[in-house]
């Protein structure tokens, strides 16, 4: 065999990796300041700049303009944008991890019902009035982690009841069947608390509308933890893609590496719908685009889906919050729109294969 | 070297293993062989703890129950029947994760050690030509030597392997199965394979186990279990005799 020539290959493809997380990073630097710059108000690059120097260095000009820019960018537009872009990784990586796990390329928090799960918890700890004293969301995100847990728990064993080979299509039918139930339970409570249709819509399609520093510092520790946790079981998700048998005879210990990849799910899509309602298809559009640039492996593809989802995320919200302003669009409309096409088409390019 | 007693699987209250005890030694090729539905899947999921079932299985009298995941993948490989993936990984990809066994801590990557063992176990399935190809352009038969790859990479001392050449055609057949029967010859080293070709039992085998109904119909050496009267009774065909007139459109 022609020894050479496969480690040139492999060479060649740690080059074309570099310079896709080089990509990925300038985008998301990109992103990241248009998204920053643009809105009702637009802020320059260079003010931008010049109000970050100042930040950093101390310096409070006390000019109306520059007092005015500075609180639209450091206390509106910033820590929105920074929990897109976190909310966009988490959802991308725990979709990519789902589809491993299950070996099923259409599965993610949305499809699988886990987001609508976590929503009625969060609802519900609201309607309940659950808080835990001096850290006021933290009692929503656990209920809304604990519940998505609880769904995809659930929906899995719900799944296996019907089919124990765990099939594609029926993982999916249940997941959306569940979503259903739980999201009209959701709408319901909602609807008896006497709130009003804006939060339907919020827990239904998601918003980062007037979210601010508070809800970064509470997703941060949960967002950390969960994806490098996420990002060394790389190896055990590509052999979990052969199939759960197959991971098992390759010496994987399957049984605690899904509760621990299922757990580790379960923080972030929960996390995510507690600050930010649920937002659909985010796992699925990215790692799928990120699996046509990168292949399937999973040593690439997590943290290339992290980087995209964060600027996918960031790029849908300045969409959502732009294209028809000053209305804000629910951003779970922007990425179901594009979603839903992928899913079919996904959809279809699964079963012509499964026919052919 | 590995020992199953009293195996027994029950599926919605039907035995689908009934009491099935075996034992291999170091070089055995023990071929499983039986009508479809004789339960010969199950038992080889079962004595790798994959479907719920009772009774024990030693490994060189350690209660494979206690081994870790990892541990038991250094010492049993499986290459299962179907295959469907589902992404594209390339062929190097699967075959190089034969050795996650042998993998552990933070930073995993690819020794040289195993390197060699992946190039070795591409090069004896004859699959050099396809390493950078992903497995969902592969014909089954492709698709079946790259997991027979991926086991040789796994390295381990038992292979144990559920109808190894049923998509291959009749050159890889007798390939594979020479293959096996060089590379059982090492020390400490043992196969045990299903095979619904009783030529290739004839041709390979050490030892067989004919099973029925979930039960162990006749165990022993290849010619004691493959009599004319077992196969008869099993198959309800006379198998001999059909052989026989096999061969006699062959005689020109």
């Amino acid at each position: 065999m022609n020894y050479k020539a496969e480690d040139m290959r492999i060479n060649n493809q740690k080059n074309n990796t570099l310079l896709l997380y080089i990509i990925a990073i300038l985008l998301l630097l990109v992103v990241f300041l248009i998204s920053v710059s643009v809105g009702s108000v637009e802020i320059s690059f260079s003010d931008i700049f010049k109000l970050l120097k100042d930040h950093f260095s101390g310096v409070s000009r006390k000019d109306n303009i520059n007092e005015g820019l500075s609180t639209i960018l450091f206390n509106v537009r910033m820590p929105r944008v920074i929990l897109a872009a976190m909310v966009g990784a988490a959802l991308s990586v725990s979709g990519a991890a789902m589809q491993g796990l299950l070996k099923n390329p259409l599965a993610e928090g949305s499809t699988l019902g886990i987001t609508s799960g976590g929503a009625l918890g969060a609802v519900l700890s609201l309607t309940l009035g659950m808080y835990i004293p001096v850290f006021k969301h933290l009692g929503l995100a656990i209920t809304s982690i604990v519940f998505s847990f609880l769904s995809i728990v659930l929906i899995l064993s719900l799944t296996y009841k019907i089919d124990k080979g765990l099939s594609t299509h029926t993982i999916i039918l249940t997941g959306v069947i569940f979503s259903m139930f739980a999201s009209s339970l959701t709408s319901l409570l909602v609807t008896l608390s006497g709130d009003n249709l804006k939060q339907v819509v919020f827990w239904s399609m998601g918003s980062f509308s007037g979210r601010g520093w508070s809800h970064v510092r509470l997703m941060f520790p949960f967002f950390v933890t969960g994806t490098i946790i996420l990002l060394t079981l790389s190896h055990e998700l590509n052999a979990f893609s052969l199939g759960e048998e197959q991971a098992r005879y390759l010496g994987v210990n399957t049984k605690k590496i899904k509760l621990l990849i299922l757990t580790l799910v379960s923080v972030l899509v929960g996390i995510s719908v507690s600050v930010s309602g649920t937002i659909g298809f985010v796992g699925l559009v990215v790692p799928h685009i990120t699996r046509l640039l990168t292949g399937p492996n999973f040593k690439r593809l997590l943290p290339l889906s992290l980087l995209f989802g964060a600027s996918f995320l960031m790029l849908t919200d300045l969409v959502s919050r732009t294209v028809l302003s000053p209305v804000e669009l629910p951003i779970g409309v922007v990425t179901s729109f594009i979603g839903a096409f992928l899913f079919i088409y996904i959809f279809y390019n699964h079963s012509n294969r499964k026919n052919s | 070297m590995l020992k199953a007693e009293n195996i027994n699987v029950m599926v919605d209250n039907k035995k689908i293993v009934d009491d099935v005890s075996f034992e291999i030694d170091e070089h055995d090729i023990l071929m499983v062989i039986g009508p479809n539905g004789a339960g010969k899947t199950t038992l080889i999921r079962a004595v790798m703890g994959i479907v719920p079932h009772s009774g024990k299985v030693y490994l060189n009298d350690t209660d494979i129950r206690r081994l870790k995941p990892r541990i038991l993948a250094q010492k049993i490989g499986v290459l299962t029947q179907k295959h469907q993936p589902q992404f594209a990984h390339t062929v190097y990809e699967v075959v190089s994760l034969g050795r996650y066994a042998y993998k552990n801590g933070f930073f995993r990557n690819l020794t040289d050690e195993d390197k060699e063992k992946i190039r070795e176990a591409i090069l004896l399935t004859g699959i050099q030509d396809l390493v950078e190809q992903s497995v969902l352009t592969l014909s089954g038969g492709e698709l079946q030597r790259v997991f027979l790859a991926q086991l040789f990479a796994q390295d381990p001392q038992i292979l144990i392997l559920d109808e190894p050449t049923n998509h291959l055609d009749l050159q890889y057949q007798i390939t594979i199965f020479d293959i096996i029967s060089e590379w059982v010859k090492e020390k400490g080293r043992a196969v045990i394979s299903v095979v619904h070709d009783l030529n290739l039992v004839y041709s390979y085998g050490t030892r067989a186990i004919l099973m029925e109904n979930g039960k162990i119909y006749s165990q022993g050496n290849i010619r004691d279990v493959l009599t004319r009267e077992n196969l008869k009774s099993v198959y309800k065909v006379d198998v001999v005799q059909w052989m026989q007139s096999l061969l006699r459109n062959w005689s020109v």
